[in-house]
C-alpha cells in the first residue's frame, strides 16, 4: 500500500527553528490538508515532503509511484504556450513529443481552457486561467501523489468551485491522494478527509481533525456548518489568534 | 529548421513594417542634401555625388578588398569577444563570488577610453591586425560579459523549484527553463558587442594600419576627398543596418514572442 509517513520531523533554518516534532501518515486515495496561518511553516513542510528540501532530522517515508507539485502562482515557463507548458512533466518521464501534446490538449480541455488559448504564451492568460493549466500540468504526468501548495488563493470563489470540483472528481476517479496546504478553513473542509492544524513558532500540529462524509456529498450547508462549528475550536482560535481581533 | 522557416517566413511581413523607417531615412537623407546647399561641396557633397562616388567604388576591385579585410577583422574580434564574454560571463554568474570579484574589472574595462587601447596595443602588438582585433576585443568583451552575468544571475528561483518538482532531467532543464532566460539578455548584449565592435574596428585602422576601410578613411581625410569619406561612412552605417535590422532583429522578434 502506497503511503506517506511522516515520523518526529524537525526543521531549522540557521538557528530558527521552524518545524518541532511533526508526525502524520497520507494514506492512497486521501485528501490530507495542512491549515495554519501564514509563516507558520506550511511551506516547509510541503517542501520537505516533495523532497524539494532535505529532511535534516526525523523521517519522510514516501512509497508512492510519483508525484507532483502545483503551486500557487502557478510557475508557468513564460516562454512556452500553453500546451507546451502541460505538456512538460510528460516530456520529462521521456514520453514523445507527439504523445504528450495529444495528452495534454485532452486534459486543457477537461480544465476548461479552450482550444483557441492553446497556443497563447502565460503572459496572455488571466490568472484563473494560468492556474488551470499548472493544474492539467500537474496531473497529466497522472501522479499517485499530488502536492498543492494553496492553488486556489488567488481565485475569485466561483473560479475556486470550479476547479476544486475538477480535482475531487479528478482524484476520485485515478485514485490520487493529495497533500494540501491552505489557509483557508472551508476550502480544507470541502476537500479533506483530514485537517492538520499547524501553530506557529515553531510550526507543530495541534489538532487533527476527521471528516468522513464523502467530497461529493459535501455541499455548501455542510460547508458552512462545519466551517462555523470549527471556527468556535479553542484551539484554531488560538492558532489563527481571532480572539485578540475581536471588534471593540 | 522549423525555427528558421518561420523567421523566413514572417520576414516580409517584417520588411512590409519597415516603409516607417525608410520614410526617415530619406528624410534624413533631404536635410543632408540642404545642409550641401548651404555648406557647398567641399564641407558636404551631395547625398547624389556621395551615392555617385559609392557606387564607382563598389566597382573597384581594391575598394572589396579593403571592406574583407575589416570584416575579417571584426568578425576575429567579436567572435572571440562573443565567446569568451558569453562563457565567462555565465561561469561568473553561477558563482556569487566570481559575479562579485568581476565587478571593478568590468568597470575598469567598461570605463577605459578605447582610444587608450589602441595607443597600449599598438605599443604592445605593433601596427597590424592583432592591435585591431585586440582593441576590438577589449572594447565588446565586457559588454557581453555583463549580459550573460545579469541572465544568470537573474534565473528564477521559483521555476528551479518547478523544474525539481518535475524531475525535469539535466538538458531538459537547460534548454527549458535556464537557456530562454538567459537568452533574452545575452542576445541584446551581442548586439551592441557587435555595434561596438564596428565602430571601434573603424577607429583602430584609422589609427593603427595601413589597410582596411579605417585606413581609406584616413587617406581620404588627407587628400581633402569628401565624397569618398562619406561614401566609407555610408558602406560602414549600411552594412551595420543591414546585419541589424535584416538579420538580428527577426531572429530576436521570433525569440521573444512570449515577451513583449
Amino acid at each position: 500500500m502506497e503511503k506517506l509517513e511522516v515520523k518526529n520531523l524537525n526543521h531549522h533554518f540557521g538557528f530558527t527553528e521552524i518545524l518541532r516534532d511533526i508526525n502524520f501518515t497520507l494514506s492512497k486515495g486521501k485528501i490530507l490538508s495542512i491549515v495554519g496561518p501564514s509563516g507558520g511553516g506550511k511551506t516547509t513542510l510541503l517542501h520537505l515532503c516533495s523532497g524539494l528540501l532535505d529532511v535534516e532530522e526525523g523521517s519522510i517515508t514516501n512509497t508512492f509511484d510519483s508525484s507532483s507539485f502545483a503551486f500557487q502562482e502557478g510557475r508557468l515557463l513564460p516562454w512556452k504556450n500553453v500546451i507546451d507548458n502541460i505538456a512538460l512533466g510528460l516530456l520529462a518521464k521521456g514520453k514523445n513529443k507527439s504523445i504528450s501534446t495529444q495528452k495534454a490538449k485532452e486534459i486543457a480541455l477537461k480544465f476548461g481552457l479552450e482550444e483557441e488559448d492553446f497556443l497563447k504564451f502565460p503572459k496572455d492568460l488571466s490568472g484563473g486561467m494560468k492556474q488551470r493549466v499548472s493544474f492539467a500540468r500537474a496531473l497529466v504526468v497522472k501522479p499517485s501523489l499530488l502536492f498543492l501548495d494553496e492553488p486556489f488563493s488567488a481565485l475569485d470563489i466561483g473560479l475556486k468551485k470550479e476547479l476544486q470540483t475538477h480535482l475531487i472528481e479528478i482524484s476520485k476517479e485515478e485514485n490520487i491522494s493529495i497533500l494540501f496546504i491552505t489557509h483557508d478553513i472551508m476550502e480544507a473542509i470541502r476537500l479533506s478527509d483530514e485537517i492538520l492544524l499547524l501553530k506557529a513558532d515553531p510550526g507543530h500540529i495541534a489538532k487533527k481533525f476527521s471528516y468522513a462524509l464523502t467530497q461529493e456529498k459535501r455541499d455548501d450547508r455542510f460547508v458552512y456548518e462545519e466551517s462555523a462549528k470549527i471556527l468556535q475550536d479553542k484551539d484554531i482560535i488560538e492558532t489563527f489568534e481571532l480572539n485578540t481581533l475581536e471588534l471593540k | 529548421m522549423k525555427f528558421i522557416l518561420k523567421i523566413l517566413k514572417n520576414l516580409p511581413a517584417y520588411l512590409w513594417s519597415g516603409w516607417g523607417a525608410i520614410a526617415s531615412i530619406l528624410l534624413f537623407i533631404a536635410f543632408w542634401d540642404i545642409g550641401n546647399q548651404i555648406y557647398g561641396n567641399l564641407v558636404l557633397p551631395s547625398p547624389l555625388e556621395t551615392f555617385k562616388t559609392l557606387y564607382a567604388m563598389l566597382h573597384s576591385q581594391d575598394v572589396w578588398e579593403q571592406i574583407d579585410i575589416t570584416l575579417y577583422r571584426a568578425s576575429v574580434g567579436f567572435g572571440l569577444s562573443l565567446l569568451f564574454g558569453s562563457v565567462l560571463g555565465l561561469i561568473a554568474g553561477f558563482f556569487a563570488t566570481a559575479s562579485m570579484m568581476s565587478r571593478p574589472v568590468v568597470t575598469i574595462l567598461v570605463g577605459m577610453p578605447p582610444i587608450a587601447w589602441i595607443v597600449l596595443a599598438m605599443i604592445w602588438f605593433g601596427m597590424g591586425d592583432e592591435t585591431v582585433i585586440f582593441t576590438i576585443l577589449v572594447a565588446s568583451f565586457p559588454i557581453i560579459f555583463v549580459g550573460a552575468l545579469q541572465g544568470t544571475r537573474t534565473l528564477d528561483g521559483d521555476l528551479k523549484e518547478m523544474a525539481d518538482s518535475f524531475h525535469l532531467p539535466w538538458h531538459m532543464k537547460f534548454i527549458d527553463v535556464y537557456f530562454p532566460h538567459i537568452f533574452s539578455y545575452i542576445f541584446p548584449a551581442w548586439v551592441s558587442g557587435l555595434g561596438m565592435a564596428w565602430k571601434i574596428v573603424i577607429m583602430a585602422e584609422l589609427l593603427a594600419t595601413s589597410d582596411g576601410l579605417g585606413a581609406s578613411l584616413a587617406v581620404a581625410r588627407s587628400q581633402l576627398d569628401t565624397p569618398t569619406a562619406l561614401a566609407l561612412v555610408v558602406i560602414m552605417i549600411g552594412s551595420l543596418m543591414f546585419i541589424e535590422y535584416i538579420i538580428l532583429e527577426p531572429i530576436k522578434r521570433e525569440v521573444e514572442l512570449w515577451r513583449s
